[in-house]
């Protein structure tokens, strides 16, 4: 009994073990970073796609949008709006509880104003909201709300033939 | 002759928006909205007032959340000055329980809102004032019978602690306002929930 107790308790512990180094990191950026992520000439269709913890909708398309980062030439960047303090574990414990393969930085800048509109002047600043680029041409399309699978693959396949 | 065209073009999809919005200087509607008390809320009830702060807020958005103690404390201070707060929320409840009419009465009780807590259950009035996020602020100033909108956007620009926002765009309104002059910041932006439309038929 008590070896089967122990055996248990190696297991648990284990698991545990795996579990914390299994942790996807969530680096916290400044608007420096973001603005890199927005301009960074490239061949890829990039989406940067703004969402929060806490934003139902905005969980309700990522995995849409984790489809759409495993085609070719698309690359998704997820940008967490939660407050910084919760980076760890809120934000770190979400996406490895979904396992997001999708790049996911969290981007703390309070000041909204001062930056809402350098990401489009279209972005009333409601959440979520997807800006995607087309680093060859540099073409950008912007959307706020929550997306369709068939509304975030014709913007792709729109920007991709620009 | 491009940039004409351009201009036009413009011109012409403002024109056939479905939905109004409201930009700083337009005349705002008056409205007759369901508060929590069961009573209809207009802005003419009161002919008193100098003016209003109409805010698009509801009970589970967070942000709506971290600011609710900001719009009681911005109802105190106005209201004396008669610009007293009017709280709308804007969401389909079907879409978002937690904004039900029985959960506003009870988020309204716990906090202690000092102001009407009004449902805009077709949503007309949220779409007419070009509401898009909780929350959302619209500051009217009476001339004679009407409602001039002053400013449009967010309280401040620190959602997390108030006591750190270096920005306090409502207050800054009020001050020009109250100076009689035009609102020097008129229009600012914020991170925000999106409005819970209905399902479109």
């Amino acid at each position: 009994m008590k070896k089967i107790n122990s055996i248990l308790v190696f297991g648990f512990l284990v698991l545990m073990m795996s579990a914390t180094s299994l942790v996807k990191d969530v680096p916290v950026i400044k608007w420096s970073k973001m603005e890199q992520l927005i301009q960074a000439e490239g061949d890829q269709i990039r989406v940067i796609n703004f969402w929060a913890t806490w934003c139902r909708p905005c969980i309700a398309e990522m995995p849409l949008f984790e489809a759409v980062n495993a085609q070719e030439g698309v690359e998704v960047v997820f940008i967490s709006l939660d407050n910084a303090s919760d980076v760890d574990p809120r934000v770190t414990g979400f996406i490895t509880k979904r396992n997001i393969q999708s790049q996911v930085y969290l981007l703390d800048e309070v000041d909204y104003n001062k930056w809402i509109d350098k990401v489009s002047p279209e972005w009333s600043g409601a959440i979520p909201a997807s800006l995607f680029i087309n680093q060859k041409t540099g073409e950008k399309v912007f959307h706020e709300g929550e997306l369709k699978e068939t509304e975030l693959q014709e913007i792709i396949d729109k920007l991709s033939n620009s | 002759m491009k940039k004409i065209f351009t201009f036009i073009t413009a011109f012409l999809m403002v024109g056939t928006m479905a939905m109004a919005q409201y930009q700083v200087g337009d005349y705002a509607t008056d409205f007759k909205l369901k508060n929590i008390d069961g009573k209809y809320v207009s802005l003419a009830d009161n002919p008193n007032n100098k003016g209003y702060l109409v805010i698009f807020t509801c009970n589970h958005c967070p942000y709506s959340k971290m600011y609710e103690d900001r719009i009681i404390a911005l109802d105190k201070k106005y209201k004396a000055m008669g610009y007293p707060v009017v709280a709308i929320n804007p969401n389909d409840p079907e879409a978002q329980p937690e904004d039900s009419f029985e959960n506003m009465k009870i988020r309204a009780k716990e906090k202690g809102f000092t102001f009407p807590y009004l449902v805009d259950e077709t949503q007309e009035i949220t779409k007419t004032y070009g509401a898009t996020r909780t929350p959302h602020v619209f500051l009217l100033t009476k001339e004679r019978d009407r409602y001039k909108v002053a400013y449009i956007g967010a309280i401040d620009n620190n959602h997390q602690d108030a006591s750190k926002a270096t920005e306090r765009y409502v207050e800054m309104a009020m001050t020009d306002v109250m100076a009689g002059k035009s609102v020097r910041q008129n229009f600012t932006k914020a991170i925000g929930c999106t409005i819970k439309w209905k399902a479109e038929d």
